[in-house]
């Protein structure tokens, strides 16, 4: 075999771009904070590295790099996050003394080597796919698949179907007691609230404050004297601390939330017509009512100690 | 520009890959970091099938990839069940075999 | 079907009798004496059928193999169990049964006070069956069978009463100084099995001319060792003295009529090796030559009546091996001697027993004294063993012992003067410190307490013993009195034997016969009128003197214990305690050492397993880099 590889220009160029991009979103393994900032990197990677299959005269693999990896494998990391939260946020700090340095020479260690071997072999002349990609590329590679590799892939096959069950037998949570009817739960939730324990009301939670500016979930319902409703909100919500304080409302929310409240309304709306206090009437509900405000006032740039481990509840 | 600028991307990612596992205390972080170094595994195969004009490298590649897949179902489910009964996803809780 | 075919039923028989005994326990006590007899008999009866049947063929026909069953077949070595019947082994068998049944009979009595007298006799029966599996065995590995039986046998009959710590402190030693020669036993066949590949006797002696000088040699004397410590010969003469512990009937059967001579037995079967290594034939006749003369020192000191005739009994040995040690010229009269000796030495040893039965279980000579007027039976029966033992003609022992004599003067060079001599000189000495066994005991002054004089000691009555022992006694003392004359009418015995022991080209001595058997009968009553002038005649003191230094060393068994002690037994307790420090400091401590290293290694090691998934993957890591840098670095 004579014939040369030649990688055009265009194919350079592509490198060039793809690879920085690539070697970005994969460090981002180790300093995003994030779980879902890493895995949408990292899906990112893998469109990446298909792509570069593609330069490599591999479509097949390509495409099913993106079915698979950027489809599939990471889209169930993806939903794995949000099983196990998607608000949890990692500290970079280490805890295994030694572990850092340990990694930092080990890879560099790796890299340096491998980059050292790969760059010092001395490769054969690059023959390209050219010839064995006469009839396309999946066509050649499916010859081999159900030609010389019929046998492993057939295993592969059993390979994926045990994966399967197992998978499900691991996530398996087998039932402890008899299955709740509605009449039980009923039953169990009005005993609960009949004994004081837990439960602060029979009936459904109040809805978010849809009344509000953002018409949304994120705004706390108000109850007749005007305190926020902790219990309009979802918890996920006030765990990750994207709940709105009142502050947050429009003037005549805040307006009908202070008469409500039994607040002097007009005088402090004559005092906002002389323009003497105004900080004082967005402040003022708050200082009125700080108990209602307490948890839920918490601006969303500032986190909450810990992370949810309701989470799970909520999602199932 | 030549194929040996591929490897050294692939050399590169997997060496991010294996270091994430060991700095990552997050089992998914750290397993995705595994599913990186594959994946710089699958590019070496391919750019060398492209080296020595033979498919049998991209159809290991492709069994990685299956392979892959497998072990990303069940890796998950072990995390999920983990998660489950530790209440964490960190790597570091999950040290029973030390006593 | 011919007698000889049966045998095994020499050997099953009394090993029957022997287990019956042992298994059924207390409820055979009321019979099983007279089983043990029986069984006894049996083997006596057809022991003798066997001669009589071996008698009608001609002499060429009379050796015959019995082949019982393969024993041990491991792939080139091989050995068989089968049985030897030839002129040789039959002798044997029949002093063996014959002997043995009477010594049954005497002991039926002698034994009758005693609680465990079952338990004795199947000690005896299992005697022996393994005696007679040693003398009709057809290959040194059964050989060695038998060997260990009789070993076993004499250790539980000489600690029979081992209720009694020194008696049980005998019974260790006999076993201790045996296993010596079993070693030798066993090294001996180990260099047969290496140079010709077998153990039975047809091989190896068919092998035996062939083979290389030394091997024989090296065989000659791991032989003899063994026959040394089985038959009490220098330098493991130690254990014999102490084993009159056993009753004693069990002296006389074991450790003077049969299981002693077992080493000669061996030398003398083994005889085609000893003819080709000189050099172990003359270490056999200085073996003998010292024993005989070491045996009759120590004889002549002794005071207790029963170590006195052991002592006699390894000077006699030592006459059998020297004789043995001479080759075909002697190996024809150390069986004869050891056939009449053991017929008169039992007959001296039941005597013994005897005169200890009558006094109250009394063995100091000192205290004896004037009994011949109380036990006219065993003094007659006694004094024909004591004429038998002196080479008195016509007893017994004349005949054999006189052969003995002459065929040690023939030779030449040195050799025939310094044995002849030591010999006619052993004989000397025999005669006086058996004369004054036999003075001290039945005449001169009584010196026991009759409950009239004022002697010390307890009241004695001496008695006759009841027939049951009196009997035996008899049968023994006509075999004393005649058998020696009886088997060398026309020299029979020793054609009888010739089939085994080949023909012995007739030498002459370098005496005339007629001088050298005129100056022994001189020296023999030389011996016997100094014994007479000294125990008989003049008054024996009732405490020994202090005696010479001769007599000092020789009542200390010439310091053969304390030579043993010094030379063997203090060193190997050294060897013992260094090898013990060795043990605990080196091997120890490097096995210890080894542990508490690894518990060590393990105590730093662990904490490597810290549980942490991470610090395991970084492990992995630093060892796949590592692991590349040194493939890189190799191939670089």
């Amino acid at each position: 075999m004579t014939e040369q590889l030649v990688i055009s220009t265009g194919e350079t160029v592509l490198f060039w771009v793809l690879a920085p991009l690539a070697v970005l979103g994969a460090l981002s393994l180790l300093f995003a904070r994030r779980v879902v900032h890493i895995a949408v990197s990292i899906a990112g990677v893998m469109v990446a590295l298909a792509i570069l299959y593609i330069a490599l005269e591999a479509p097949f693999l390509g495409i099913a790099q993106i079915v698979v990896y950027t489809g599939a494998v990471m889209m169930l990391f993806l939903f794995v996050i949000m099983l196990v939260g998607v608000d949890s946020v990692e500290s970079l700090a280490e805890t295994l003394t030694g572990q850092r340095w340990i990694a930092v020479v080990g890879g560099v260690g790796l890299v340096a080597l491998m980059i050292a071997v790969v760059t010092r072999a001395a490769f054969a002349e690059p023959v390209g796919l050219a010839t064995v990609n006469v009839d396309s590329n999946p066509v050649g590679v499916a010859h081999l698949i159900f030609g010389d590799y019929i046998f492993p892939f057939e295993l592969t096959a059993a390979l994926l179907i045990t994966a399967a069950l197992g998978a499900l037998v691991l996530s398996h949570r087998r039932r402890l007691g008899r299955k709740l009817g509605q009449k039980e739960t009923v039953e169990a939730k009005l005993a609960a609230f009949a004994s004081g324990a837990g439960a602060t009301s029979v009936v459904s939670a109040p809805g978010p404050g849809v009344y509000a500016r953002t018409n949304s979930a994120d705004m706390p319902a108000i109850d007749a004297q005007g305190k926020t409703l902790d219990a309009s909100i979802t918890t996920v919500l006030r765990v990750r601390g994207q709940v709105h304080g009142q502050a947050d409302a429009t003037a005549q929310t805040t307006r009908a939330a202070r008469i409500a409240s039994g607040a002097p309304v007009i005088e402090a709306d004559r005092e906002e017509q002389l323009g003497t206090s105004a900080p004082a009437e967005v402040s003022s509900p708050e200082q009125a009512s700080p108990a209602v405000d307490g948890p839920e006032a918490t601006p969303p740039d500032e986190r909450p100690g810990e992370p949810s481990k309701t989470g799970e509840g909520d999602e199932q | 520009m030549s194929l040996i600028n591929y490897l050294v991307l692939s050399g590169i990612l997997f060496s991010i890959g294996a270091v994430a596992v060991l700095v990552r205390r997050n089992a998914l972080v750290a397993f995705m970091g595994v599913e990186l170094m594959l994946n710089a595994a699958n590019l070496t195969l391919v750019t060398f099938a492209r080296m020595h004009g033979d498919l049998h490298g991209q159809v290991l590649a492709f069994f990685v990839m299956v392979v892959a897949a497998a072990e990303v179902v069940i890796g998950l489910a072990i995390i999920v069940s983990i998660f489950r009964t530790r209440g964490s996803a960190s790597l570091d809780d999950v040290n029973l075999l030390k006593n | 079907m011919t007698v000889t075919n049966l045998a095994w039923v020499l050997i099953a028989a009394p090993m029957f009798g022997a287990a019956v005994l042992l298994l059924a326990g207390k409820r055979s006590n009321a019979w099983g004496h007279w089983l043990g007899v029986l069984a006894s008999a049996v083997s006596a009866v057809l022991a003798i059928g066997i001669l009589v049947e071996l008698l009608g063929l001609p002499a060429g026909d009379r050796a015959s193999q019995l082949s019982l069953y393969s024993w041990i077949p491991a792939g080139d070595f091989s050995v068989d169990v089968g049985l030897l019947i030839d002129p040789l082994s039959v002798t044997f068998a029949l002093l063996i049964t014959f002997v043995g049944t009477l010594i049954h009979i005497y002991a039926v009595a002698y034994m009758a006070q005693d609680a465990a007298r079952r338990r004795f006799f199947a000690y005896l029966n299992l005697f022996v069956a393994s005696m007679l599996v040693l003398v009709l065995a057809d290959s040194y590995a059964l050989l060695f069978l038998g060997w260990e039986g009789v070993g076993l046998a004499s250790y539980l009959l000489i600690g029979f009463w081992n209720h009694r710590t020194d008696y049980a402190v005998a019974a260790n030693k006999a076993f201790f100084m045996n296993r010596v020669g079993d070693m030798g036993m066993l090294v001996a066949m180990m260099l047969m099995f290496a140079s010709v590949g077998s153990v039975d006797f047809e091989t190896v002696f068919a092998a035996a001319p062939g083979t290389n000088e030394g091997v024989l040699t090296a065989t000659g004397l791991m032989l003899l060792l063994g026959a040394c410590g089985k038959s009490a010969q220098f330098p493991l003469q130690a254990w014999l003295g102490d084993a009159m512990a056993g009753p004693t009937p069990v002296s006389a059967l074991i450790h003077a009529a049969t299981m002693v001579t077992a080493g000669v037995y061996l030398v003398v079967r083994s005889g085609p090796i000893f003819e080709g290594a000189p050099t172990a034939q003359l270490v056999v006749v200085i073996v003998g030559a010292i024993t005989l003369l070491f045996g009759a020192i120590v004889g002549c000191a002794k005071d207790d009546l029963k170590k006195a005739l052991a002592a006699s009994t390894m000077s006699q040995i030592g006459y059998m091996m020297l004789a043995a040690g001479l080759g075909p010229i002697g190996y024809a009269f150390a069986i004869f001697h050891l056939i009449t000796h053991g017929f008169f030495k039992a007959g001296l040893f039941l005597g013994a027993g005897s005169v200890m039965h009558g006094m109250n279980d009394e063995i100091d000579m000192r205290g004896f004294g004037n009994l011949s007027k109380y036990m006219k039976i065993t003094w007659i029966t006694f004094a024909a063993g004591w004429l038998a033992i002196l080479g008195i003609p016509p007893f017994s022992g004349y005949w054999s012992k006189d052969k003995i004599i002459e065929a040690a003067f023939v030779g030449e060079g040195w050799q025939p003067w310094v044995f002849g001599l030591a010999a006619m000189v052993g004989a000397g000495i025999t005669a006086f410190y058996m004369s004054r066994l036999f003075f001290m005991t039945f005449h001169g002054k009584a010196r026991w307490n009759d409950g009239k004089n004022d002697l010390p000691g307890v009241e004695q009555h001496p008695h006759e013993s009841p027939a049951l022992m009196t009997v035996p006694m008899i049968v023994l003392a006509i075999g004393s009195v005649a058998l020696g004359g009886v088997l060398m009418i026309g020299d029979g015995f020793t054609t009888w034997l010739e089939p085994v022991t080949g023909v012995a080209e007739h030498h002459e001595p370098v005496l005339p016969a007629p001088v050298i058997i005129i100056a022994t009968l001189v020296l023999v009553l030389l011996g016997a009128f100094l014994a007479w002038r000294q125990y008989a005649a003049a008054e024996v003191p009732i405490t020994p003197p202090a005696g010479s230094w001769l007599t000092r060393a020789a009542r200390a068994d010439l310091y053969q214990d304390a030579t043993n002690e010094t030379l063997v037994g203090r060193p190997g307790e050294h060897l013992t305690r260094v090898l013990t420090y060795t043990d605990t400091a080196v091997v120890d401590g490097a096995v210890g050492g080894l542990g508490s290293g690894a518990v060590g290694w393990g105590e730093r090691w662990r904490r490597l397993q810290n549980g942490f998934v991470r610090s395991y993957a970084s492990l992995m890591l630093v060892g796949v880099v590592l692991a590349l840098v040194v493939v890189l670095a190799t191939r670089v």
